[in-house]
């Protein structure tokens, strides 16, 4: 952990983006986890993420839980908004959140305790609703808060730190999210910002409920021999099913690719994400072959990672329970008080 | 790229800029640590020991360790590394208990130095400590040289002379002022073991081939013969208006000094655009807060005279032309000659070597210049046993370069009476220890400052113009001097990689504030430099590259703008990177110079 602020010098030569703004400007506090925490690597792919996307910050939230992962908002996006709910719940404030203003982008940050175990439900409920929203699990498989009890989602037949084998079916993240009708479902790795990095900008301008989960693994409890989380464990046992680039609106799509082995998929904005298939069998639009390519890896040890599934025309919980389009707080009395002869008129209805 | 030799003593050394780029290779951080911990006498003596003039070049060295440092290419201006130096000598305590003292018991062997000055004196401080019996001649009746000769005491006052030239002739030398060698063939006679000729570059370069110049030479004054003059109280006025020609350090000296006795419309004209002159640039600021105007691409033509009495120079208006090859000529811009009135010129237009006095036939070669053909590792000429250093050596350098070739000579000097081959010269040693003291603690201060360079506190130029003795920069006072000293980055304190540790989490790529960190596919250091997080383009800065680590990747670091936050170090889980400090310790006349085996 380090207790001083990270110095303002930046690379003289630094980029800026469209909005004249550096990638450091998309920083937050410095860090207090541990010294090589995966979850910092995903801080820094979310700030890369968000600044090649040249989003303004003041157009994000983040909301979080409680836990290691929950406590990551505040190392980046610095100038965007943030809730840090109670644990658990953070699904039920970014729906909230998002029910009362739909144009914002939320990013829902969370980890295997908070969402596989006390947020299981709230978990479950905000993906099946369809919320528009990005939903990072930063899943290490271990408690680290607590200093290293198996999680929900530790292996069967792995080992803590101190040699215990864990007995206990894990819970499967993506499979979960596929099962309950995420439109946009992948799975990264901590340690590969050239995958993660483009799978979030393809998650945030995804039009519904996208979820990543992202092996993170724990430096201080779950990085050791017989973790299934581990770093050497991790890249030992990557089966990556796709390689993606994500292309902005205004970027030529090159049309020189092999057909079979390379493939477009529009996003809603006009954007779209040039995937790289290494598995050529599968299909990312099929979720009972994305459900059978996560078994089949398993079965075979492997830990699949990529996109695996995307729904290119989904349908987001505004548009199911048919709300108004403008944010709430910029209604005015016109509109949230319509006046004697429009209430009459919804009373008659009702006799 | 192949994985760095970190072991290769150059490789830490080029990234401690500053150092590297310093003559005598003076390790800067080291004592600006210890001015920023109030330790003024250790961070004297460090100077000391490196530059033996700390005081006097606090005040005048020309600065090479600047325009090299680190802090300017991160943000707008380097740390006032000479200003620091001098406020270790302004506030340090008595250090003379720590100087070394007169050698217990001679070696036998007699060095004559010639010459008074910083190369002389370097030689002698490094030699007398060791038994050698010293003999310094010089033609004027006290020791320094030009520093005391040819800087105005403005700028360096007489006391500060005094002392530091008596730091070393302390050590039991003999000094002989007032006593010019007239002949090397004399001194040879005497016998001495060896020689060093340390006589500086006595000539100023005159203009006798422009008209008028016979018959003004009242009024015609060559730069350093007259700062040297004013400098010995001979000359204590000038005429009203003053025109100096040449646009070097010698000609800022001469308009403060012209402006100081007396001169009230003084000012520098130079053949050359403003930007080229060869004057450093803050001592151009200086000359030009005291109103001197500074009057570009004008050449001398001709000295104007009213039977022999001076009343003005005509000047040719030129203007800069290139050639392909992006060479400069100077070419008549076509507008017509300009006539500046004045009562006095001083021509600083240039100083050379001179040997009238060291016979042809005495074994001593001399090349086309007409100067001695002076070896530039050993310093020794044809004639073995006889050494050359400082200006005489390859022309005018300055203060810093002549202490450098000092050490080197005098390591020579050692070796030859040693009987020794002097061309056998140990690199010098170093030192990498880890500054890690607890989990994020490091035992030097990693805090990065982001105050910008502090400014010079200057006397009131109603008082320091009327008087040549008050020397008109105060210096910085111990606030200004601790703030400016948090400044420095501390460059000598490595970041020092392992790769059999690294596991690639990436917490050193994310953190590092100037995107210096790159895990990358290897590849040829031309493609490598384009691939990493922020492109290296600086190619006198050198690229840190790891052995191969376990996805394959390697680790590379630009090392051109890393800040040695040490944040790489704090944020790494398995210890695979090190803030390591950097010691260097030059090969000086010692034991350890003759043999390390």
């Amino acid at each position: 952990m380090s207790f001083l602020p990270k110095p303002k010098f930046r690379h003289p030569a630094i980029e800026t983006n469209d909005l004249g703004f550096t990638h450091r400007d998309y920083e937050g506090a410095i860090s207090t986890l541990c010294a090589g925490c995966g979850h910092d690597s995903i801080s820094a792919a979310i700030i890369k993420a968000v600044y090649e996307l040249s989003l303004p910050p003041h157009r994000i939230a983040k909301l979080s839980g409680i836990g290691c992962s929950s406590k990551t908002p505040t190392y980046f996006l610095g100038a965007s908004h943030g809730f840090n709910s109670v644990h658990g719940r953070m699904p039920s404030v970014l729906t909230g959140a998002n029910l009362a203003n739909r144009d914002l982008i939320y990013l829902g940050v969370s980890g295997d305790g908070d969402s596989a175990s006390i947020g299981f439900g709230q978990f479950a409920h905000s993906i099946r609703r369809g919320v528009n929203m990005v939903y990072i699990v930063e899943n290490n498989g271990v408690y680290g808060l607590t200093k290293g009890q198996f999680s929900a989602t530790s292996d069967k037949g792995s080992k803590n730190k101190r040699g215990v084998v864990n007995n206990d079916s894990p819970i499967d993240m993506v499979s979960m999210a596929i099962e309950l009708g995420a439109t946009f479902v992948a799975r990264s790795f901590s340690g590969d910002k050239t995958q993660l990095v483009p799978l979030i900008k393809a998650a945030i301008e995804h039009r519904g409920a996208a979820f990543i989960d992202c092996i993170s693994p724990c430096v201080a409890f779950n990085n050791h021999e017989g973790s299934t989380k581990s770093f050497d464990y991790v890249r030992a046992h990557n089966a990556a099913l796709n390689a993606l680039d994500f292309i902005t609106p205004r970027a030529p799509i090159s049309t020189e690719y092999e057909p079979g082995t390379t493939e477009i998929v529009r996003l809603h904005d006009g954007s779209s994400i040039r995937l790289h298939k290494i598995d050529a069998s599968h299909n990312v639009h099929d979720r009972a072959e994305a459900m059978s390519a996560i078994h089949r890896h398993k079965a075979a040890g492997e830990i699949v990672t990529g996109l695996l599934y995307i729904d290119e025309d989904p349908q987001d919980l505004h548009t199911n329970l048919g709300t108004i389009a403008q944010p709430l707080n910029e209604l005015n009395a016109p509109e949230l008080s319509p006046g004697q002869a429009l209430l009459d008129k919804m009373n008659a209805a009702l006799r | 790229m192949k994985p760095t030799e970190i072991a290769d003593p150059n490789y830490f050394h080029k990234v401690v800029d500053c150092q590297w780029a310093c003559p005598a290779h003076t390790p800067v951080p080291e004592y600006i640590r210890l001015i920023a911990a109030g330790r003024y006498g250790d961070a004297y003596m460090i100077n000391w020991k490196s530059n033996v003039f700390p005081g006097i070049l606090g005040r005048t060295c020309d600065r090479p360790c600047e325009p090299a440092c680190r802090r300017g290419r991160v943000e707008e201006q380097p740390v006032a590394i000479c200003r620091l130096k001098r406020v270790a000598a302004d506030y340090k305590e008595d250090i003379r208990e720590r100087l070394p003292r007169k050698a217990a018991k001679k070696n036998g062997k007699r060095i004559a130095c010639i010459g008074g000055g910083p190369a002389s004196l370097t030689v002698a401080r490094d030699l007398a400590p060791l038994g050698y019996e010293i003999t310094v001649f010089d033609r004027d009746p006290l020791a320094g040289g030009m520093m005391r000769t040819q800087i105005p005491k403005f700028r360096l006052p007489e006391s500060v002379i005094d002392e530091e030239t008596d730091y070393v002739l302390n050590l039991g030398i003999d000094f002989r002022g007032n006593t010019p060698i007239d002949s090397m063939k004399k001194l040879l006679a005497e016998g001495y073991d060896a020689i060093f000729v340390g006589s500086g570059a006595p000539r100023g370069r005159d203009l006798d081939d422009l008209p008028g110049r016979d018959e003004c030479r009242a009024n015609l004054h060559i730069g350093i013969d007259w700062l040297s003059s004013v400098s010995f109280g001979h000359t204590t006025s000038i005429g009203e208006r003053v025109i100096v020609l040449g646009g070097g350090n010698t000609a800022m000296d001469c308009c403060r000094s012209s402006v100081r006795l007396g001169g009230k419309d003084v000012k520098v004209v130079v053949r050359s655009g403003f930007e080229e002159m060869k004057a450093s640039p803050w001592e151009k600021e200086d000359a030009m807060h005291e109103g001197i105007p500074i009057l570009n691409y004008l050449v001398p033509k001709e000295f104007k005279h009213d039977n022999g009495k001076l009343t003005g120079v005509v000047f040719e208006k030129v203007k800069a032309e290139y050639d392909d090859k992006g060479r400069r000529r100077l070419v008549n811009s076509g507008e017509p000659d300009v006539l500046l009135e004045c009562d006095d010129v001083l021509m600083a237009v240039g100083q050379e070597n001179s040997f009238p006095w060291i016979e042809r036939d005495i074994g001593i070669e001399f090349n086309k210049w007409d100067m001695p053909a002076v070896d530039e590792t050993t310093y020794q000429c044809s004639r073995p046993g006889i050494f050359f250093g400082g200006d005489a050596a390859f022309g005018p350098k300055n203060i810093i370069w002549a202490v450098a070739h000092g050490h080197d000579a005098a390591v020579s000097i050692h070796k030859y009476c040693s009987g020794e081959d002097i061309k056998d010269r140990p690199p010098p040693m170093t030192t990498l220890v880890s500054q890690k003291m607890g989990i994020h603690e490091w035992s030097y201060d990693n805090k990065i400052e982001n105050d910008k360079r502090y400014k010079v506190l200057t006397v009131d130029p109603a008082i320091a113009l009327k008087n040549i003795k008050v020397e008109s920069e105060l210096g910085f006072d111990l606030k200004l001097g601790l703030a400016e000293a948090q400044r420095c980055l501390n460059c000598d304190v490595q970041t020092v990689f392992a790769d059999n540790l690294c596991i690639e989490c990436d917490a050193c790529v994310d953190i590092c504030p100037v995107d210096c960190i790159t895990f990358t596919d290897n590849a040829e250091e031309d493609v490598l430099r384009t691939h990493l997080s922020a492109p290296a383009t600086n190619k006198t800065q050198d690229l840190y590259v790891s052995g191969e680590l376990k996805t394959g990747r390697i680790m590379a670091k630009d090392e051109d703008v890393c800040l040695h936050c040490g944040f790489c170090a704090e944020r790494c889980p398995t210890g695979a990177w090190d803030m390591q400090r950097f010691t260097l310790n030059m090969t000086h006349a010692e034991g350890a110079c003759r043999s390390r085996a």
